[in-house]
Protein backbone atom coordinates (compact mmCIF):
# COMPACT_ATOMS: atom_id res chain seq x y z
CA UNK A 1 0.00 0.00 0.00
CA UNK A 2 1.72 3.17 -0.93
CA UNK A 3 1.52 6.07 1.34
CA UNK A 4 2.84 9.50 1.21
CA UNK A 5 4.57 12.00 3.92
CA UNK A 6 4.53 15.50 4.32
CA UNK A 7 7.39 17.18 5.64
CA UNK A 8 6.42 21.02 6.13
CA UNK A 9 8.78 23.63 8.00
CA UNK A 10 6.96 26.33 9.73
CA UNK A 11 7.85 29.41 11.80
CA UNK A 12 7.83 27.51 14.63
CA UNK A 13 9.13 23.88 14.18
CA UNK A 14 8.58 21.26 11.74
CA UNK A 15 5.83 18.84 11.21
CA UNK A 16 5.76 15.48 9.24
CA UNK A 17 2.30 14.57 8.23
CA UNK A 18 1.46 10.68 6.67
CA UNK A 19 -1.36 9.19 5.20
CA UNK A 20 -1.90 6.29 3.00
CA UNK A 21 -3.01 6.32 -0.84
CA UNK A 22 -6.22 7.60 -0.04
CA UNK A 23 -5.19 10.66 1.21
CA UNK A 24 -8.07 11.63 3.01
CA UNK A 25 -6.85 10.59 6.35
CA UNK A 26 -3.70 12.20 8.12
CA UNK A 27 -2.05 12.17 11.15
CA UNK A 28 0.47 14.90 12.21
CA UNK A 29 4.22 14.39 14.15
CA UNK A 30 5.23 17.43 15.69
CA UNK A 31 6.35 20.31 16.49
CA UNK A 32 9.55 19.00 16.20
CA UNK A 33 12.54 21.68 16.48
CA UNK A 34 9.89 23.30 18.47
CA UNK A 35 10.37 27.37 18.61
CA UNK A 36 12.99 27.14 15.77
CA UNK A 37 12.41 28.64 12.31
CA UNK A 38 12.31 25.54 9.65
CA UNK A 39 13.06 26.87 6.74
CA UNK A 40 12.93 23.35 4.54
CA UNK A 41 13.14 19.65 5.04
CA UNK A 42 13.51 17.34 2.31
CA UNK A 43 14.23 13.43 2.07
CA UNK A 44 16.31 11.68 -0.44
CA UNK A 45 14.92 10.23 -3.55
CA UNK A 46 17.18 7.37 -3.41
CA UNK A 47 17.01 6.95 0.75
CA UNK A 48 13.49 8.00 1.77
CA UNK A 49 14.19 7.22 5.19
CA UNK A 50 16.87 9.61 4.66
CA UNK A 51 15.30 13.22 5.52
CA UNK A 52 17.45 16.36 5.68
CA UNK A 53 16.03 19.70 7.77
CA UNK A 54 17.57 23.49 7.97
CA UNK A 55 16.50 24.92 11.40
CA UNK A 56 17.31 28.36 12.31
CA UNK A 57 16.83 30.72 14.70
CA UNK A 58 17.74 34.70 14.71
CA UNK A 59 19.45 34.14 18.01
CA UNK A 60 21.13 30.93 17.78
CA UNK A 61 22.12 30.91 14.04
CA UNK A 62 21.82 27.79 11.36
CA UNK A 63 21.47 23.82 12.24
CA UNK A 64 21.42 21.12 10.03
CA UNK A 65 19.29 18.31 10.94
CA UNK A 66 19.43 14.68 9.72
CA UNK A 67 17.08 11.59 10.13
CA UNK A 68 17.97 7.99 8.94
CA UNK A 69 14.60 6.74 10.04
CA UNK A 70 12.31 8.26 8.08
CA UNK A 71 11.70 11.46 10.49
CA UNK A 72 11.32 9.13 14.19
CA UNK A 73 14.54 10.43 15.35
CA UNK A 74 17.03 13.16 14.41
CA UNK A 75 20.86 14.01 14.86
CA UNK A 76 23.47 17.11 14.18
CA UNK A 77 25.68 15.07 11.58
CA UNK A 78 29.13 16.19 12.56
CA UNK A 79 27.47 16.98 15.91
CA UNK A 80 28.85 14.74 18.01
CA UNK A 81 32.19 14.22 19.79
CA UNK A 82 34.71 13.44 16.84
CA UNK A 83 37.77 14.78 17.22
CA UNK A 84 39.85 16.50 14.56
CA UNK A 85 43.50 16.16 13.91
CA UNK A 86 44.56 19.02 15.97
CA UNK A 87 42.32 17.24 18.70
CA UNK A 88 39.06 19.79 18.44
CA UNK A 89 35.31 18.00 18.33
CA UNK A 90 34.74 19.09 14.39
CA UNK A 91 30.86 19.79 15.00
CA UNK A 92 31.10 21.57 11.85
CA UNK A 93 27.27 20.74 10.29
CA UNK A 94 26.26 24.36 10.73
CA UNK A 95 29.60 25.55 9.48
CA UNK A 96 28.59 27.38 5.85
CA UNK A 97 31.89 29.80 4.96
CA UNK A 98 31.90 31.14 1.89
CA UNK A 99 35.27 30.30 -0.06
CA UNK A 100 37.92 32.61 -0.62
CA UNK A 101 37.55 35.88 -0.38
CA UNK A 102 34.17 36.69 0.43
CA UNK A 103 33.29 39.16 -2.02
CA UNK A 104 30.80 42.03 -1.92
CA UNK A 105 26.78 42.02 -3.42
CA UNK A 106 25.17 45.27 -4.32
CA UNK A 107 23.19 47.26 -1.31
CA UNK A 108 20.04 49.26 -1.02
CA UNK A 109 21.72 52.36 -1.06
CA UNK A 110 23.72 50.83 -4.50
CA UNK A 111 26.97 50.46 -2.47
CA UNK A 112 28.65 47.50 -2.21
CA UNK A 113 28.13 45.22 0.50
CA UNK A 114 29.64 41.95 1.73
CA UNK A 115 28.59 38.95 2.05
CA UNK A 116 26.93 37.56 5.53
CA UNK A 117 25.69 34.26 6.18
CA UNK A 118 22.25 34.34 7.59
CA UNK A 119 20.35 31.07 6.98
CA UNK A 120 19.78 27.31 4.53
CA UNK A 121 16.35 28.50 2.68
CA UNK A 122 16.47 25.50 0.93
CA UNK A 123 18.25 21.85 0.92
CA UNK A 124 18.14 19.26 -1.90
CA UNK A 125 19.15 15.75 -1.97
CA UNK A 126 21.21 14.30 -4.70
CA UNK A 127 19.30 12.26 -6.74
CA UNK A 128 21.45 9.42 -6.71
CA UNK A 129 23.67 9.51 -3.68
CA UNK A 130 21.51 10.01 -0.04
CA UNK A 131 24.96 11.23 1.46
CA UNK A 132 24.85 14.36 -0.95
CA UNK A 133 23.10 16.98 -0.85
CA UNK A 134 22.86 21.12 -1.94
CA UNK A 135 21.99 24.29 0.43
CA UNK A 136 21.04 27.16 -0.95
CA UNK A 137 21.53 29.53 1.62
CA UNK A 138 21.22 33.83 2.59
CA UNK A 139 23.06 35.38 1.68
CA UNK A 140 22.82 33.87 -1.77
CA UNK A 141 24.67 31.04 -2.81
CA UNK A 142 25.22 27.39 -3.40
CA UNK A 143 26.69 24.53 -0.66
CA UNK A 144 27.28 21.23 -1.06
CA UNK A 145 28.06 18.12 1.23
CA UNK A 146 28.73 14.76 0.22
CA UNK A 147 29.21 13.56 3.37
CA UNK A 148 25.50 13.51 4.87
CA UNK A 149 26.26 17.19 6.03
CA UNK A 150 29.02 17.02 8.23
CA UNK A 151 30.61 19.64 6.43
CA UNK A 152 29.95 21.86 3.43
CA UNK A 153 31.89 23.42 0.89
CA UNK A 154 30.61 26.33 -1.33
CA UNK A 155 30.30 26.15 -4.64
CA UNK A 156 31.46 29.65 -5.08
CA UNK A 157 31.16 29.42 -9.16
CA UNK A 158 27.86 31.16 -8.66
CA UNK A 159 28.98 34.04 -7.13
CA UNK A 160 30.93 34.79 -9.88
CA UNK A 161 28.10 34.89 -12.07
CA UNK A 162 27.51 38.73 -11.66
CA UNK A 163 27.34 38.23 -7.79
CA UNK A 164 28.80 42.12 -7.40
CA UNK A 165 25.38 43.25 -8.93
CA UNK A 166 22.90 41.30 -6.85
CA UNK A 167 20.58 43.12 -4.43
CA UNK A 168 18.53 41.63 -2.05
CA UNK A 169 14.53 41.60 -2.33
CA UNK A 170 12.83 43.34 0.91
CA UNK A 171 12.73 38.76 1.63
CA UNK A 172 16.49 39.11 1.17
CA UNK A 173 18.86 37.76 -0.86
CA UNK A 174 18.99 33.64 -1.25
CA UNK A 175 19.23 30.80 -3.38
CA UNK A 176 15.34 29.39 -2.17
CA UNK A 177 15.26 26.74 -5.59
CA UNK A 178 17.82 24.49 -6.70
CA UNK A 179 17.02 22.15 -9.25
CA UNK A 180 18.62 18.66 -10.59
CA UNK A 181 18.25 17.35 -13.66
CA UNK A 182 17.66 13.58 -14.20
CA UNK A 183 18.81 12.92 -17.50
CA UNK A 184 22.21 15.68 -17.25
CA UNK A 185 23.75 15.15 -13.87
CA UNK A 186 26.18 17.96 -14.37
CA UNK A 187 23.05 20.49 -14.87
CA UNK A 188 21.65 22.22 -12.01
CA UNK A 189 19.24 25.47 -11.99
CA UNK A 190 19.09 27.74 -9.24
CA UNK A 191 16.70 30.65 -8.44
CA UNK A 192 17.72 33.67 -6.75
CA UNK A 193 16.04 36.95 -5.50
CA UNK A 194 16.61 39.27 -6.72
CA UNK A 195 19.33 38.10 -8.86
CA UNK A 196 17.56 35.21 -11.54
CA UNK A 197 17.86 32.28 -12.77
CA UNK A 198 21.50 30.58 -12.90
CA UNK A 199 22.78 27.11 -14.98
CA UNK A 200 25.48 25.03 -14.28
CA UNK A 201 26.25 22.54 -16.62
CA UNK A 202 29.15 21.13 -14.65
CA UNK A 203 27.90 20.34 -11.13
CA UNK A 204 27.97 23.33 -9.90
CA UNK A 205 31.75 24.23 -10.82
CA UNK A 206 30.73 27.24 -12.90
CA UNK A 207 26.89 29.45 -13.30
CA UNK A 208 25.81 31.31 -16.42
CA UNK A 209 22.64 33.79 -15.80
CA UNK A 210 19.80 32.39 -17.73
CA UNK A 211 17.33 35.27 -17.58
CA UNK A 212 16.45 36.22 -21.23
CA UNK A 213 12.72 37.08 -21.76
CA UNK A 214 12.19 38.40 -18.56
CA UNK A 215 10.85 41.82 -18.06
CA UNK A 216 10.83 44.05 -15.13
CA UNK A 217 10.50 47.68 -16.99
CA UNK A 218 10.30 49.48 -14.29
CA UNK A 219 13.28 48.20 -11.69
CA UNK A 220 15.34 47.00 -15.03
CA UNK A 221 14.76 48.84 -18.14
CA UNK A 222 17.42 47.57 -20.16
CA UNK A 223 15.43 44.32 -21.48
CA UNK A 224 18.90 43.09 -21.87
CA UNK A 225 19.58 43.33 -18.37
CA UNK A 226 21.48 39.35 -17.35
CA UNK A 227 21.13 39.55 -13.67
CA UNK A 228 18.76 41.68 -11.04
CA UNK A 229 15.33 39.94 -11.94
CA UNK A 230 13.25 38.83 -8.97
CA UNK A 231 12.56 35.02 -9.33
CA UNK A 232 10.30 33.78 -7.01
CA UNK A 233 10.42 30.19 -8.30
CA UNK A 234 11.23 27.63 -10.99
CA UNK A 235 10.01 24.26 -11.54
CA UNK A 236 10.63 21.28 -13.89
CA UNK A 237 9.10 18.05 -14.90
CA UNK A 238 11.74 15.42 -14.82
CA UNK A 239 10.94 13.96 -18.00
CA UNK A 240 11.69 16.83 -19.60
CA UNK A 241 14.49 19.17 -18.42
CA UNK A 242 14.51 21.71 -20.95
CA UNK A 243 10.99 23.06 -20.12
CA UNK A 244 11.18 25.01 -17.32
CA UNK A 245 8.32 26.99 -15.44
CA UNK A 246 8.82 30.33 -13.66
CA UNK A 247 6.91 32.22 -11.31
CA UNK A 248 8.65 36.13 -10.83
CA UNK A 249 7.69 38.69 -8.83
CA UNK A 250 5.56 39.37 -11.63
CA UNK A 251 4.68 37.48 -14.50
CA UNK A 252 4.64 33.50 -15.18
CA UNK A 253 6.79 32.26 -17.92
CA UNK A 254 8.19 29.53 -19.47
CA UNK A 255 11.09 28.58 -20.91
CA UNK A 256 11.38 25.38 -23.79
CA UNK A 257 15.61 25.60 -24.20
CA UNK A 258 16.60 25.06 -20.51
CA UNK A 259 16.54 28.74 -19.80
CA UNK A 260 18.20 30.08 -22.89
CA UNK A 261 14.96 32.00 -23.54
CA UNK A 262 11.80 32.85 -21.59
CA UNK A 263 8.66 33.76 -22.56
CA UNK A 264 5.78 34.77 -20.67
CA UNK A 265 2.52 32.68 -20.33
CA UNK A 266 0.64 34.47 -17.99
CA UNK A 267 -2.53 34.48 -20.15
CA UNK A 268 -5.97 34.86 -18.30
CA UNK A 269 -4.62 34.81 -14.64
CA UNK A 270 -6.73 37.13 -12.30
CA UNK A 271 -3.47 38.76 -11.25
CA UNK A 272 0.58 37.08 -12.29
CA UNK A 273 1.91 38.22 -8.75
CA UNK A 274 2.86 34.72 -6.80
CA UNK A 275 5.16 32.78 -5.11
CA UNK A 276 5.49 28.83 -5.99
CA UNK A 277 4.75 27.29 -9.48
CA UNK A 278 4.69 23.05 -9.70
CA UNK A 279 4.42 20.54 -12.11
CA UNK A 280 2.02 18.04 -12.12
CA UNK A 281 3.34 14.88 -11.67
CA UNK A 282 2.62 12.85 -14.49
CA UNK A 283 1.52 15.64 -17.00
CA UNK A 284 4.40 17.70 -17.73
CA UNK A 285 2.08 20.69 -19.63
CA UNK A 286 0.19 20.66 -16.14
CA UNK A 287 1.00 23.09 -13.73
CA UNK A 288 0.01 25.06 -10.90
CA UNK A 289 0.39 28.60 -9.19
CA UNK A 290 -1.36 30.69 -6.64
CA UNK A 291 -2.11 34.50 -7.82
CA UNK A 292 -1.37 36.73 -5.03
CA UNK A 293 -2.82 40.20 -5.14
CA UNK A 294 -0.17 42.52 -5.61
CA UNK A 295 3.34 42.75 -4.03
CA UNK A 296 2.05 45.08 -1.62
CA UNK A 297 -0.79 43.08 -0.42
CA UNK A 298 0.06 39.61 -0.30
CA UNK A 299 -2.88 37.61 -0.08
CA UNK A 300 -5.58 36.29 -2.67
CA UNK A 301 -7.46 38.79 -4.72
CA UNK A 302 -10.82 39.41 -3.51
CA UNK A 303 -9.80 37.24 0.06
CA UNK A 304 -10.48 33.91 -2.52
CA UNK A 305 -7.96 31.28 -2.05
CA UNK A 306 -7.26 29.72 -5.64
CA UNK A 307 -5.49 27.64 -7.05
CA UNK A 308 -4.77 27.85 -10.83
CA UNK A 309 -4.13 25.39 -13.10
CA UNK A 310 -2.91 25.13 -16.14
CA UNK A 311 -3.02 22.09 -18.27
CA UNK A 312 -1.14 24.06 -21.62
CA UNK A 313 1.75 24.85 -20.19
CA UNK A 314 0.50 28.03 -19.25
CA UNK A 315 -1.66 31.11 -20.82
CA UNK A 316 -4.79 29.25 -20.59
CA UNK A 317 -5.69 29.11 -16.44
CA UNK A 318 -8.58 27.46 -14.61
CA UNK A 319 -8.97 28.20 -10.55
CA UNK A 320 -9.51 25.57 -8.35
CA UNK A 321 -11.78 26.64 -5.71
CA UNK A 322 -13.66 23.16 -4.45
CA UNK A 323 -12.92 22.80 -0.72
CA UNK A 324 -10.65 26.42 -0.68
CA UNK A 325 -11.87 29.45 1.69
CA UNK A 326 -13.64 31.80 -1.06
CA UNK A 327 -14.30 34.57 1.63
CA UNK A 328 -12.13 36.14 3.88
CA UNK A 329 -9.06 34.69 3.34
CA UNK A 330 -6.02 36.67 3.57
CA UNK A 331 -3.11 34.55 3.78
CA UNK A 332 0.23 33.79 1.66
CA UNK A 333 1.19 30.58 -0.26
CA UNK A 334 5.41 31.05 0.37
CA UNK A 335 7.33 29.68 -2.48
CA UNK A 336 8.45 26.52 -1.32
CA UNK A 337 5.35 25.65 0.11
CA UNK A 338 3.38 24.02 -2.84
CA UNK A 339 4.66 19.96 -3.34
CA UNK A 340 2.86 17.10 -5.72
CA UNK A 341 2.79 13.64 -4.86
CA UNK A 342 3.43 10.88 -7.91
CA UNK A 343 0.91 9.00 -6.68
CA UNK A 344 -1.91 8.30 -9.37
CA UNK A 345 -4.35 10.42 -9.27
CA UNK A 346 -1.34 13.28 -8.33
CA UNK A 347 -1.53 14.43 -5.19
CA UNK A 348 -1.06 18.14 -5.05
CA UNK A 349 -0.21 20.22 -1.35
CA UNK A 350 0.35 24.06 -0.29
CA UNK A 351 0.92 25.36 3.34
CA UNK A 352 -0.44 28.99 3.85
CA UNK A 353 0.93 31.41 6.27
CA UNK A 354 -2.07 30.75 8.20
CA UNK A 355 -0.97 27.44 9.11
CA UNK A 356 -3.23 25.57 6.96
CA UNK A 357 -2.00 22.31 4.95
CA UNK A 358 -4.11 21.88 2.05
CA UNK A 359 -4.23 18.75 -0.46
CA UNK A 360 -5.90 17.54 -3.50
CA UNK A 361 -6.26 13.74 -3.99
CA UNK A 362 -7.35 14.46 -7.49
CA UNK A 363 -4.50 17.01 -8.82
CA UNK A 364 -6.69 20.12 -7.54
CA UNK A 365 -9.73 18.64 -8.83
CA UNK A 366 -10.86 19.10 -5.05
CA UNK A 367 -9.32 20.32 -1.85
CA UNK A 368 -9.37 19.45 1.78
CA UNK A 369 -7.30 21.11 4.99
CA UNK A 370 -4.90 18.62 6.28
CA UNK A 371 -4.41 20.57 9.27
CA UNK A 372 -5.66 24.34 10.05
CA UNK A 373 -3.72 25.88 12.96
CA UNK A 374 -0.07 25.20 12.53
CA UNK A 375 2.27 28.15 12.76
CA UNK A 376 2.97 30.30 9.54
CA UNK A 377 4.27 27.63 6.97
CA UNK A 378 7.17 28.41 4.98
CA UNK A 379 7.44 24.90 3.37
CA UNK A 380 5.92 21.67 2.20
CA UNK A 381 7.52 18.92 0.34
CA UNK A 382 5.81 15.39 0.05
CA UNK A 383 7.65 11.98 0.10
CA UNK A 384 5.76 8.90 -1.85
CA UNK A 385 6.40 6.13 0.07
CA UNK A 386 5.59 2.36 -1.68
CA UNK B 1 33.85 23.11 38.49
CA UNK B 2 32.18 25.67 36.64
CA UNK B 3 28.23 26.10 36.63
CA UNK B 4 27.03 27.15 33.46
CA UNK B 5 22.87 27.26 32.43
CA UNK B 6 22.52 27.77 29.04
CA UNK B 7 19.26 28.79 27.51
CA UNK B 8 15.99 26.74 26.41
CA UNK B 9 17.11 25.79 22.81
CA UNK B 10 20.37 25.12 23.71
CA UNK B 11 19.82 23.00 26.09
CA UNK B 12 17.32 20.68 23.92
CA UNK B 13 20.17 21.05 20.78
CA UNK B 14 23.33 19.82 23.53
CA UNK B 15 20.80 17.24 24.78
CA UNK B 16 20.96 18.33 28.36
CA UNK B 17 18.79 19.02 31.26
CA UNK B 18 19.62 21.69 34.22
CA UNK B 19 23.11 23.34 34.44
CA UNK B 20 26.25 22.70 32.56
CA UNK B 21 28.89 21.28 35.05
CA UNK B 22 32.57 21.71 33.01
CA UNK B 23 35.63 20.89 34.29
CA UNK B 24 38.27 23.10 33.36
CA UNK B 25 41.96 24.89 34.54
CA UNK B 26 41.79 28.14 36.74
CA UNK B 27 41.20 30.66 36.44
CA UNK B 28 38.22 30.63 33.37
CA UNK B 29 38.06 33.39 31.14
CA UNK B 30 34.87 33.81 28.78
CA UNK B 31 37.16 32.14 25.90
CA UNK B 32 37.86 29.25 27.69
CA UNK B 33 34.39 29.24 29.39
CA UNK B 34 33.00 28.74 25.99
CA UNK B 35 35.86 26.40 24.25
CA UNK B 36 35.02 24.10 26.84
CA UNK B 37 31.62 24.06 26.43
CA UNK B 38 31.59 23.60 22.51
CA UNK B 39 34.53 20.73 22.88
CA UNK B 40 31.93 19.00 25.22
CA UNK B 41 28.78 19.88 23.06
CA UNK B 42 30.21 20.28 19.25
CA UNK B 43 26.73 20.69 18.29
CA UNK B 44 26.35 24.19 20.13
CA UNK B 45 29.61 25.16 17.75
CA UNK B 46 28.48 27.96 15.88
CA UNK B 47 25.46 28.84 17.90
CA UNK B 48 27.01 30.99 20.23
CA UNK B 49 29.64 32.91 18.62
CA UNK B 50 30.42 32.65 15.21
CA UNK B 51 32.52 29.46 13.83
CA UNK B 52 35.10 31.42 12.05
CA UNK B 53 35.47 35.02 13.92
CA UNK B 54 34.58 33.58 16.88
CA UNK B 55 32.70 36.33 17.79
CA UNK B 56 29.18 36.28 19.88
CA UNK B 57 26.10 36.29 18.01
CA UNK B 58 24.18 39.16 17.90
CA UNK B 59 21.22 38.24 20.10
CA UNK B 60 23.54 36.02 22.37
CA UNK B 61 24.41 37.67 25.76
CA UNK B 62 26.81 36.51 28.77
CA UNK B 63 26.23 37.43 32.59
CA UNK B 64 27.65 36.30 35.22
CA UNK B 65 27.26 37.41 39.34
CA UNK B 66 24.72 39.81 38.24
CA UNK B 67 26.85 41.68 35.94
CA UNK B 68 26.70 41.60 31.89
CA UNK B 69 29.76 40.21 30.69
CA UNK B 70 28.83 40.18 26.81
CA UNK B 71 31.19 43.39 26.04
CA UNK B 72 33.91 42.44 27.85
CA UNK B 73 37.08 40.85 25.72
CA UNK B 74 37.41 37.21 25.51
CA UNK B 75 40.05 36.73 27.81
CA UNK B 76 38.04 38.68 30.66
CA UNK B 77 38.60 36.04 33.76
CA UNK B 78 35.11 35.29 34.82
CA UNK B 79 34.19 36.53 39.07
CA UNK B 80 35.52 34.36 41.50
CA UNK B 81 32.24 33.10 42.78
CA UNK B 82 31.81 31.81 39.36
CA UNK B 83 35.10 30.04 39.31
CA UNK B 84 34.72 28.36 42.09
CA UNK B 85 30.98 27.22 40.86
CA UNK B 86 29.07 29.16 43.75
CA UNK B 87 27.73 31.09 41.46
CA UNK B 88 26.62 29.84 37.53
CA UNK B 89 27.84 31.33 34.09
CA UNK B 90 24.60 32.26 32.20
CA UNK B 91 24.14 32.43 28.47
CA UNK B 92 21.22 33.81 27.49
CA UNK B 93 18.96 34.43 24.29
CA UNK B 94 18.12 38.50 24.81
CA UNK B 95 15.16 39.63 24.55
CA UNK B 96 14.71 40.77 21.11
CA UNK B 97 11.92 38.90 19.84
CA UNK B 98 9.84 41.59 19.41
Amino acid sequence: MSKVRLLVGTKKGAFIITSDGKRKEWKVNGPLFAGWEIYHVKGSPVEPKRIYASQTSGWFGQIIQRSDDGGKTWNTPGGGPTASPDGMPKGESNKFVYEGEIGKHLWYDGTQHPWEFKRVWHLEPSLTDPDTVYAGVEDAAIFKTTNGGKTWQELAGLRSAKGHLWQPGAGGMAVHTIILDRKNPKRIFVAISAAGAFRSDDDGKSWKPVNRGLKSQYELPDPDTEVGHCVHRIAMHPSRPDVLFMQKHWDVLRTDNGGEQWREVSGNLPTDFGFPIDVHAHEPETIYVVPIKSDSEHFPPEGKLRVYRSKSGGNEWEALTKGLPQKDCYVNVLRDAMAVDSLEPCGVYFGTTGGQVYASANSGNSWNPVVRDLPSVLSVEVQTLR
Amino acid sequence: MIRVVLPYHLRNLARVDGEVLLEMESPPTLRSVLDTIEAKYPVLRGTIRDHVTLRRRPFVRFFACKEDLSLEPPETELPEAVATGAEPFLIVGAMAGG
